[in-house]
């Protein structure tokens, strides 16, 4: 497209060890993809929300592992990369209904909480930048607000499992904190609770009717002058 | 970091924002809408359509890379395909993992039925997770299901089929209340009322959020509750054909297993697609905000086995995909920046379009801006593009507030170094949405028996534009809509024979029309690899050497 275009300057990436060329300024996704890889697992929303694209690196002459999703980070000058598509933590079964929203209840669904040693990786790994073992703190001491408020943004890649000595699950753990918060300690909305009662009572049916059976022109008028919130 | 030829707009950004503030831009009167969708929406761009030439939907239009999937050939072969060896039968079939694969799951379960859920991806993996902005409910006092129904019909231009537009603003409220007993965090006030922002087309605020990671955290309560229940998923198992009986229902479908290619064959009483939309066809080779596996694969089955589509001719393009940097072009800002009050703003610092006019209209006029008005922004690769003004929205609402509502965003960003709360961001619309889909009813039965659809993969709902927040909503509500029916169907039905005569019947069809050049579809992936000197050994080893 660009008239100014220069020619792209490649740099040397490893792929699960192997070495590949690829230019610079591409993803680490699109530059597996440049590479050759048509891409099954490690892969899905390609905008940095679904964690399917977990990914661990180091870069040459610097032994400290670094974490990243692949579609939201650009490969760098002698990168060497492996993905870590799934990690096989422990997700608990349980009905959301029966559970109380206490302290007790993650315990009981994850007794390896009381296994963590605060070494840290957990927080280290992730690509939200999460301080996962903050809310893992909030899981012990059963302040399920606070970890819920705090591991809201974690997109679920389980890269702080497959990094944890204690074999925790964190983001599973940080998952159901979240739904009992969500469920039963979230203030209630009662304006929601009156609506829902409204539609269940049948209250707009008959309005809803006579708009559905509207001549097209008369719909048209009322859109055109509807008022607006602001 | 922006480069240094962009400093001088980024000024006039930042010298404009304190006028701006004061000034409202007029919104489009109806004809002057009109002429901006005629003139610059790429539906309308010549060229850009064909006329299907088989199927139900023969003589009418969709986009050239749609068209040539649903005159596609089969992939499979149905002389060497034994269906009476399956591998598994339930009552309830469903074919995605989406929002609305997940929702008909848990419903058609909840209703006593036998669930297989098999997605292409893993569970999850769909456009679902991307919806940032909100899902659409009227459940504020000042708001009523009738105002939705307003706003819906007329965001559509007045095309969306009314029984569908009525279940939806209907069911909205009771969906926001289902998702918040399975633990759904909704954006709260202290009081526990909802917060509820605008969006472009609505006449109310009625956008309920979860920060701006509304799809994540829908999902993930979806899919730990499927995982929760007693249903079987089936993952990196795309449909590639739906089987029928001899009466001409649907009875199941073939699944292909990515990574072995081992087939999978379910019988099933009743079948709900909720495959999504198509956002990695690249209509007009534009970029997409969409998930891997958004290929239409859903359309072609339907079409395959005769279901009606509505509406293929109508494709949303997002107004605001990034348009910089490079490495993330054509990603997602959710419209809620909009919402929360950002300028979209020309190289010189003018505004040109009101901020919540409907998607296809807002998408038109930055398309008008930088093509029909040269007042766009290039950047170094030749991308065009318009500022979206987001450091208005911490001015206007107090600082934090960017952090608070847009932490998706504000981290999308910073890792280019660019602070969306200091320094506007670049944008320009990408492939977002298939507005149209599989013809359906209120309770999301197709044109073929025992065929349910639900979410992106059906049409009407949106007549031919969509409404932000509409579609998170359409996904629950249809989702749950078509898995209640398809336990109640699976109830009473009763599979004869399977068969695949119509897809021999749709190769023969494909034959006499002289269409046998067309590519294999169900299309499952689209292809990024670069290919250098592939190698065409004797047995040529390992996926990719199609």
């Amino acid at each position: 497209m660009s008239q100014t275009q220069t020619v792209t300057k490649m740099i040397d990436i490893y792929i699960m060890g192997k070495r590949y060329q690829v230019p610079e300024g591409l993803t680490i996704q699109k530059a597996m993809e440049y590479a050759g890889y048509k891409l099954i697992r490690g892969v899905g929303c390609r905008s940095g929300f679904c964690g399917a694209c977990g990914t661990i690196y180091r870069v040459k002459d610097d032994p400290q592992l670094k974490y990243a999703l692949a579609c939201q980070t650009v490969v760098e000058d002698d990168m060497y990369l492996t993905q870590i598509p799934f990690f096989p933590a422990e997700k608990a079964i349980y009905d959301i209904a029966e559970l109380e929203p206490t302290g007790e209840t993650l315990l009981r669904l994850y007794p390896d909480l009381m296994k963590c040693m605060g070494c840290n990786s957990c927080t280290k790994s992730c690509p939200q930048e999460i301080e996962v073992i903050s809310y893992i703190a909030d899981a012990l001491k059963g302040d399920i607000a606070s970890l819920a408020e705090k591991s809201f943004d974690c997109v679920m890649c389980g890269l702080c499992a497959a990094r944890c000595p204690a074999g925790l699950p964190q983001y599973n753990i940080g998952l159901l904190g979240r739904r009992l918060y969500g469920r039963y300690l979230a203030p209630r909305s009662q304006h929601l609770a009156d609506r829902v009662a409204e539609v269940e009572g049948g209250k707009f049916d008959a309005e809803s009717k006579a708009l559905m059976e509207m001549p097209d022109e008369e719909l048209r008028r009322r859109y055109n002058e509807r008022d607006i919130e602001r | 970091m922006y480069p240094p030829e962009m400093a001088e707009s980024l000024d006039k950004v930042a010298a404009t924002r304190e006028r701006r503030l004061q000034e409202t831009h007029p919104t489009l009167p109806p004809d002057e809408k009109k002429a901006l969708l005629e003139g610059f929406h790429p539906d309308f761009v010549d060229g850009g359509m064909s006329e299907i030439k088989v199927g139900p939907n023969k003589g009418d239009k969709a986009p050239n890379e749609l068209a040539d999937l649903l005159e596609g050939n089969t992939r499979v072969d149905p002389k060497i395909i034994d269906l009476e060896t399956v591998d598994y039968e339930c009552d309830v079939l469903v074919i995605g993992g989406g929002g609305a694969g997940a929702s008909a799951a848990l419903l058609a379960q909840e209703n006593g039925a036998n669930v297989i859920l098999a997605t292409k991806l893993r569970l999850g993996d769909a456009n679902t997770v991307g919806a940032e902005g909100g899902t659409q409910a009227a459940t504020k006092p000042q708001d009523s299901p009738t105002i939705h129904y307003l706003d819906a019909m007329g965001g559509g231009g007045f095309h969306n089929i009314p029984e569908l537009v009525e279940a939806l603003v209907k069911d909205a409220p009771l969906a926001i209340d289902w998702l918040e007993k399975l633990g759904v965090m909704w954006d709260k006030d202290t009081d526990g009322s909802l917060k509820t922002e605008s969006g472009g087309g609505t006449s109310r605020k009625r956008m309920h959020s979860a920060r701006d990671y509304t799809g994540l955290e829908e999902m993930r309560v979806l899919r730990d509750e499927v995982r929760n229940r007693d249903i079987q998923v089936l993952e990196f198992s795309p449909a590639v054909e739906l089987v029928m009986d001899e009466e001409g229902k649907v009875a199941g479908a073939i699944f292909v297993n990515l990574e072995t290619n081992e087939m999978t064959i379910v019988r099933a009483k009743a079948t709900v697609l909720a495959t999504g939309g198509g956002g990695r066809l690249h209509y007009q080779e534009f970029p997409t905000t969409n998930h891997y596996g958004a290929t239409a694969d859903g359309l072609v089955l339907a079409s395959r086995v005769g279901a009606r589509l509505i509406f293929i001719d109508t494709m949303q393009y997002h107004p605001t995909g990034v348009a910089y940097p490079e490495q993330i072009v054509g990603q997602l800002v959710t419209e809620k920046v909009r919402g929360l009050g950002a300028h979209l703003v020309n190289i010189d610092g003018d505004q040109f379009i009101y901020p919540l006019e409907t998607r296809d209209a807002v998408a038109s006029s930055v398309i008008r801006e930088c093509k029909g008005r040269n007042k766009g922004v290039i950047t170094p690769t030749g991308q065009p593009g318009v500022w979206l003004d987001s450091p208005m929205i911490d001015i206007l609402r107090g600082k934090g507030t960017i952090a608070r509502e847009l932490p998706a965003m504000l981290r999308q960003f910073m890792r280019f170094d660019i602070d969306m709360s200091q320094e506007p961001v670049l944008i320009y619309p990408t492939l977002h949405y298939q507005n149209g889909g599989i013809l359906i009813d209120a309770n999301g039965q197709t044109t073929v028996a025992n065929l349910f659809a639900a979410g992106e993969v059906e049409g009407g709902v949106h007549g031919r534009n969509r409404l932000m927040g509409n579609s998170t909503l359409d996904i629950f509500v249809f989702g749950r809509r078509a898995g209640k029916a398809a336990a109640e169907r699976a109830k009473e039905s009763k599979i004869g024979k399977p068969t695949l005569d119509h897809v021999n019947k749709w190769q023969q069809q494909i034959k006499e029309a002289g269409l046998e050049d067309r590519p294999i579809s169900p299309m499952l992936l689209p292809d990024y690899t670069r290919h250098g000197r592939i190698a065409s050994l004797r047995g040529s080893f390992a996926g990719g050497l199609e």
